[in-house]
C-alpha cells in the first residue's frame, strides 16, 4: 500500500500536478491581483480591496476570481479575416511552453520516505548512515525526488522549449490581420530572440562552475552555505540573466511589444479567456522566472546552514529529522520564489519603458558582450585554478 | 535631483541645437538610477504597507469628507412659524433661473396677511444646474440649498421632480422677517 503510494507520488505527472497546478497556477493567478495592490501602494493608492463573498474580504484577494468569471462571461470574437487556425493555437503556444519548462524546477530535496523520521547524515548519500538508528536497504530503496524530470540537458530543454513561447507571440500578430498587432509581434519576437541569446551566454560560467546544466544538481552543487551560492560564484550573471529574463516576460521596462494600456501589442484582436490565456502566461513565467533564479543563484530549496542531518550554526549542531529538513527546504524554496515574484512587480513598476532602440542596445551592446566576457573572465579563473 | 547639469547651445542655419549633457550614470549605466528608482518605490511601498498615512485614497461609502459650509445640495423649502410654507409665490426664482426648473403655480390664500402662497412648487433636480441663484434672488428666506445633499439617481425622469411635499419634508423653521421689514419700515427705523 506504502509501496504504492510512493510510486505514485513519485510519478512525474503527480509532481506535475502538485508543482504546476497547486502552485505555479494560484500564485500567478494571485499575482494578478498582487500586482495591482502592489502599484497602488507604490502609488500611494489603495488598489482593488473590495472583491468579497459575503463579509469574507480578505483584502481583496478574490479580485482574482472576479475577473476569472468576468472573462468567461466576455465574448469571444475572431476577427473576420484572422486565420482561424492559428489565432487559436497561438494563445496555447504562449501558454503551454512555461508549463513544460516547469519540469526542470527543483522545488525540494530528495525524499527518502521510509526514513522520514530519522536523522540522516550529511554523507548519508555516499555512506548511508543514519544518526542512533539502523539504516538498512529499505531505508533508501525509495526516494521520491522533488523535480519532475531530472534531465541532464535541462537548462538546455528549457531555452529549447522556450523558443515555443515565441511562436505563440508572433502567430497571434501574424494570424490576427491586423498590422499593428503583426507589427507588436515582429517586436516581440525581435525582443525574445535578442534576449534569448544573452540569457543563455550568462549561464554559461554557471556551466563551467557547476559543470553541469541539470538544475537539480546545480542546487545541490551550491550546498547550505550561501557563500557558495551562484550569486557570490557569479554575480554579474545573475544580473545578465534577470535582466534578459523580464525581457523574456515581456514586462516593464521591457513591455514594449504590448505595453498594456499605453501600445497596441500583438494580442489586440484578442478577448476574453484567450485574451486572458496570454495575460496569465505571463504571470506564470513570472512565478517561472522566479523558480529559476532560486535554483540557479540562491540555492534552490537550500536552507542557509541547514545540512541533511541538521542546522549547523555558530559551530553547533541542531539535529533535525528528515521530513523537519525537508519541510524547511520546501518553505525556503516557496519563500524565495515568493520574494523574486515580489522583486519583478516592483522592478516593473519602478522602471520605465525602453524605447526600441534602446532596447536593441541594451541587448546587443551591453548584455551579450559583457554575457561573453563573463564567460571568458570566469573561464580563465578556472583554469588557473586548476 | 538634479538630472540635466549642463546644456550646451549651438546655431545650426537658423535653427538652435541644444545638447543636453546629462549625468554619466544615466548614459552608461543603468545601475544606479535604477537603484535610485528602487529606493522611491520600496520607501513608498512599505510604508504604505505597514501605514496608511501616505494613502491619498478615501473608502468612500464609509469615509467622507465633509462638505465646505456653502455647498449646495438638494433644495429644501422653509415653513413659517405655524408649518405653513413661507414661498408667498413671487415668481423671483423661476425668474432667476436659468434652467427653468423650477415651476410655481400661486394660489390665493383666505389669511389676509398671505397675499398669495404656492398651490404647486416643482423643482426638476435633472434640469437644476445648482447655481444657487434661486436662494439669492428669494426675498422671503423660502428656499434653500443647505441640506448637503446629492439628487438621488432616479429610473424615470419624472421621479426626479421634487414636490412641494418633498421639499418641505427637508424643510425648517425660518425665523427671518417675512417680506422684510414690512411697509411700515420707516416708522420702526426711528
Amino acid at each position: 500500500m506504502i509501496d504504492t503510494l510512493i510510486t505514485i507520488a513519485d510519478w512525474p505527472g503527480v509532481k506535475w500536478v502538485i508543482l504546476v497546478l497547486m502552485f505555479a497556477l494560484p500564485v500567478a493567478s494571485l499575482l494578478t491581483w498582487a500586482e495591482r495592490r502592489q502599484s497602488a501602494m507604490i502609488q500611494d493608492r489603495l488598489g482593488p480591496n473590495r472583491a468579497n463573498i459575503g463579509n469574507i474580504r480578505l483584502w481583496g484577494i478574490l479580485h482574482f476570481v472576479a475577473d476569472v468569471i468576468k472573462m468567461i462571461g466576455k465574448e469571444d470574437f475572431i476577427p473576420g479575416n484572422a486565420h482561424r487556425g492559428l489565432f487559436k493555437l497561438a494563445p496555447i503556444l504562449a501558454l503551454v511552453p512555461v508549463l513544460i519548462a516547469f519540469c526542470i524546477i527543483p522545488f525540494g530535496p530528495t525524499i527518502y520516505p521510509h526514513a522520514l523520521f530519522d536523522v540522516i547524515s550529511t554523507d548519508a548519500l555516499q555512506g548511508m548512515i543514519i544518526h542512533g538508528g539502523v539504516a538498512n536497504d529499505l531505508t533508501w530503496a525509495d526516494q521520491i525526488t522533488l523535480q519532475i524530470l531530472t534531465i541532464d540537458f535541462g537548462l538546455i530543454f528549457y531555452f529549447a522549449i522556450l523558443t515555443f513561447a515565441n511562436y505563440g507571440t508572433t502567430l497571434a500578430g501574424w494570424s490576427s490581420y491586423n498590422k499593428l498587432a503583426l507589427l507588436g509581434g515582429l517586436r516581440a519576437s525581435s525582443q525574445m530572440m535578442s534576449y534569448e541569446v544573452t540569457m543563455g551566454l550568462s549561464l554559461m560560467g554557471l556551466f563551467l562552475i557547476m559543470g553541469t546544466l541539470e538544475p537539480g544538481e546545480i542546487v545541490r552543487q551550491q550546498g547550505p552555505n550561501p557563500w557558495q551560492w551562484g550569486i557570490v560564484l557569479q554575480p554579474v550573471a545573475f544580473l545578465l540573466f534577470f535582466s534578459a529574463a523580464i525581457a523574456e516576460t515581456k514586462r516593464a521596462p521591457f513591455d514594449l511589444p504590448e505595453g498594456e494600456s499605453e501600445i497596441v501589442g500583438y494580442f489586440v484582436e484578442y478577448s476574453g479567456l484567450r485574451w486572458g490565456m496570454f495575460f496569465l502566461s505571463e504571470f506564470i513565467e513570472i512565478v517561472f522566472i522566479s523558480m529559476l533564479i532560486t535554483s540557479l543563484f540562491f540555492g534552490g530549496w537550500q536552507v542557509p546552514f541547514l545540512h541533511d542531518d541538521g542546522l549547523y550554526l555558530f559551530g553547533t549542531v541542531t539535529e533535525m529529522n528528515h521530513i523537519t529538513v525537508s519541510l524547511l527546504r520546501i518553505l525556503s524554496f516557496v519563500m524565495k520564489v515568493f520574494f523574486f515574484c515580489w522583486f519583478q512587480l516592483m522592478i516593473r513598476w519602478t522602471l520605465p519603458r525602453f524605447r526600441p532602440d534602446q532596447l536593441m542596445q541594451l541587448g546587443w551592446k551591453r548584455l551579450l558582450p559583457l554575457a561573453l566576457l563573463n564567460t571568458m573572465v570566469t573561464a580563465l579563473i578556472l583554469l588557473w585554478i586548476q | 535631483m538634479d538630472t540635466v547639469t549642463q546644456s550646451e547651445k549651438t546655431t545650426v542655419g537658423r535653427a538652435t541645437v541644444v545638447t543636453v549633457k546629462r549625468e554619466p550614470s544615466q548614459t552608461t549605466s543603468f545601475m544606479m538610477t535604477l537603484i535610485r528608482g528602487m529606493t522611491v518605490t520600496m520607501r513608498h511601498f512599505f510604508s504604505n504597507l505597514f501605514t496608511k498615512t501616505q494613502t491619498e485614497t478615501l473608502e468612500y461609502p464609509e469615509e467622507k469628507i465633509p462638505y465646505p459650509e456653502r455647498h449646495r445640495g438638494l433644495h429644501r423649502l422653509m415653513k413659517r412659524d405655524d408649518g405653513r410654507v413661507r414661498c408667498v409665490a413671487c415668481m423671483c426664482c423661476p425668474t432667476a433661473c436659468p434652467a427653468n426648473c423650477i415651476t410655481i403655480v400661486p394660489a390665493e390664500t383666505d389669511d389676509p396677511s398671505v397675499e398669495k402662497y404656492p398651490a404647486v412648487f416643482e423643482i426638476d433636480e435633472l434640469r437644476c444646474i445648482v447655481c444657487g441663484l434661486c436662494v439669492e434672488a428669494c426675498p422671503c428666506d423660502a428656499i434653500r440649498m443647505d441640506t448637503k445633499l446629492h439628487a438621488a439617481p432616479v429610473e424615470f425622469r419624472g421621479d426626479a421632480i421634487e414636490t412641494k411635499t418633498s421639499l418641505l419634508e427637508r424643510g425648517g423653521l425660518s425665523h427671518a422677517i417675512q417680506a422684510g421689514k414690512g411697509s411700515d419700515w420707516r416708522e420702526s427705523e426711528q
